[in-house]
């Protein structure tokens, strides 16, 4: 408990340290943003008018005090405007974080489905051809990067079939469900694929040391049935580590996919921190990493709040 | 030495892992001593967008440069980016991970807090920071995957240093007067010589990823240079008429991370004793 206790005190210190990180690195950035939101246009403007514009986004204050402002206003949810967009940051990163959340989701659901039973599979087939054709299968798809599998579905559907997924405007699910899984299902079973590869490598693992504990021969020999053993008994210990990886993909995924977004051109928050770097919008690029940060930093500390629920003996306080 | 490489190649994964990293160094190698079949930027504009013949084994990109010759020098180029940013990643790490466990107190909280915030933002978000101050290129990206791969050395080698810290051969070298630093490099680091070396194997392999992901955002290597990454990036909007400028650099990009994934699985199961035991 006291190892959670800890994680609960520190988070906010590590919050702290990361928009001080965040902050310092973008203003580290050469160039001002002024020049990059105006493009060629800002060699028309008077030295005048960008110094009005400057005040006008608080550029021309000091970094403390633009830090200082920033962090209040971060604190009452205001995260600055984006000169991009010329809407509230918030405004932008919460108008983009529906399709990455649901794009997490549906990658989860698609590396679950399929990489804990072939994980579980293998593992009570140990050493046998079957065992061996799913770690080949694991080995190769953890070495491949999502956006080559990405690459390689665009190109099989669109040759193979003369079909090329929908990209560009994004389909929420309220408007058009079917559109909207349409939309999103080649993209997630690009990195769910990917992902596949490690939840049958470690629940694999994981099943085979269960599997030799002695509760395991205990059930055996008490009669229980094979799959009730493997299901009910061995299975929920087995979980602990798949939970684990499980949960820290999940907060990656969240921060956005911007190599298989920006493959199947969606717009989903890891486009948006790409586009917002490139163009240098500072406040947006501030908000949405603290944002992405956030969320990891949420998840991680969630996955390590199951893996109490999930293991008495550290529920217990067997944890030393 | 030769035990090790024994048990390396009596491991299927090593063997296969093992041949396949020390073709692709061979490759690499053999392009910048300029091997290749042709010059890589040599445009033949008749032959453009050609597919895989005898003359090109691998065809012709949209500019007619011989896509073999420019996957060789692409190899070449993510090795570098990958054994520079992992080596520069390392020796970072370890020489923070190592004096925050032999020194406690504030240089450690002050570390490992530090990491706490590094490793708090996703890698790739935290690479393409990075590439935002410093600007893209190979250089950049080499430090890029060093400064995110940095916070993960440093807390593999705090743990095992601070439980060798208190062993008892450690106080016995302080008694005889052994200096810090001899401690150090002597009693601690031969002794962290194997999560390093797994650890290496690993990062090598992510950051062959990671370069390729980089470089296909147009953010590592630049044109007219050439990476896999880059190689299938100029793919994307090709693939139907050309396929072989997605299969090739996708394979490749593949089986170089395969064959450290491997190798650093061989490595694992040989030099971490619990898994030693296991196989005994």
């Amino acid at each position: 408990m006291t190892y959670l206790l800890r994680r609960l005190i520190t988070f906010p210190l590590v919050m702290l340290g990361v928009s001080v990180l965040v902050f310092v690195a973008i203003r580290l950035v050469p160039g001002d943003s002024i020049t990059a939101m105006l493009g060629t246009e800002a060699g028309l403007l008077t030295p005048q008018q960008k110094q009005a514009l400057a005040a006008y986004f608080g550029l021309d204050q000091s970094w403390l005090v633009q830090y200082g402002r920033w962090l209040l206003g971060v604190l009452s949810a205001d995260l600055g405007l984006s000169v991009t967009y010329g809407k509230p940051v918030l405004d932008v990163i919460l108008q983009r974080f529906p399709l990455t959340l649901e794009l997490a989701c549906l990658s989860m659901v698609v590396a679950i489905g399929i990489g804990l039973p072939l994980g579980v599979f293998a593992a009570t087939r140990r050493e046998r051809g079957s065992d061996l054709a799913v770690r080949i299968f694991a080995m190769i798809g953890q070495s491949t990067p999502s956006f080559v599998i990405g690459l390689m579905i665009i190109y099989v559907l669109s040759a193979g079939f003369g079909i090329l997924p929908a990209m560009g405007q994004f389909i929420p699910f309220s408007e058009d469900p079917l559109g909207n899984i349409g939309q999103l299902i080649l993209p997630a079973l690009t990195l769910g694929l990917s992902f596949t590869a490690s939840v049958t490598r470690i629940s694999r693992s994981a099943m085979l040391d269960v599997l030799s504990d002695d509760y395991v021969r205990t059930a055996r020999s008490k009669g229980a049935t094979r799959r009730r053993v493997i299901w009910r008994h061995a299975l929920p210990n087995a979980l602990i580590p798949v939970v684990t990886l499980s949960g820290v993909e999940f907060g990656y995924l969240l921060g956005g996919a911007v190599l298989v977004e920006q493959i199947f051109a969606l717009p989903g928050l890891g486009r948006m921190v790409l586009d917002a770097i490139l163009q240098r919008d500072y406040a947006l690029v501030q908000g949405s990493v603290l944002f992405v940060a956030l969320n990891f930093m949420i998840v991680n500390l969630l996955v390590d709040l199951a893996y109490v629920m999930l293991d008495p003996r550290i529920r217990l306080g067997g944890r030393s | 030495m030769s035990r090790f490489l024994t048990r390396l190649l009596g491991h299927s994964s090593g063997r296969i892992g093992g041949v396949i990293v020390l073709a692709y160094i061979l490759i690499a190698l053999a392009a910048q001593a300029g091997l290749t079949p042709y010059d890589p930027l040599q445009q033949f504009r008749i032959d453009r967008l050609q597919g895989p013949s005898m003359a090109h084994w691998m065809g012709t990109d949209m500019f007619g440069r011989d896509v073999l010759s420019r996957l060789m020098i692409g190899i070449g180029q993510s090795f570098l980016v990958a054994f520079s940013s992992v080596g520069i990643a390392a020796l970072i790490g370890t020489l923070l991970g190592l004096t925050a466990a032999w020194f406690g107190h504030l240089w450690d909280g002050l570390v490992m807090r530090l990491m706490d915030v590094l490793l708090a933002f996703p890698a790739i978000l935290l690479a393409l920071l990075f590439i935002a101050v410093v600007g893209p290129g190979t250089f950049t990206s080499i430090l890029a995957i060093a400064f995110v791969y940095a916070p993960i050395f440093t807390r593999v080698v705090r743990g095992p240093a601070l439980s060798l810290k208190a062993r008892d051969f450690v106080d016995a070298a302080r008694t005889f007067g052994s200096s810090t630093s001899y401690i150090l490099t002597r009693h601690l680091m031969l002794n962290l010589v194997a999560p390093l070396t797994v650890q290496v194997t690993l990062a090598l392999a992510w950051s062959l990823l990671t370069e390729s992901g980089l470089s296909f955002l147009g953010l590592g290597t630049q044109p007219p240079g050439s990476s896999l990454g880059l190689m299938l990036s100029d793919s994307v909007n090709l693939m139907e008429m050309a396929p072989w400028l997605l299969v090739f650099p996708g394979l490749a990009i593949m089986l170089g991370i395969l064959g450290f994934n491997l190798l650093g699985d061989a490595l694992r199961d040989i030099l971490d004793p619990r898994s030693r035991r296991a196989v005994a």
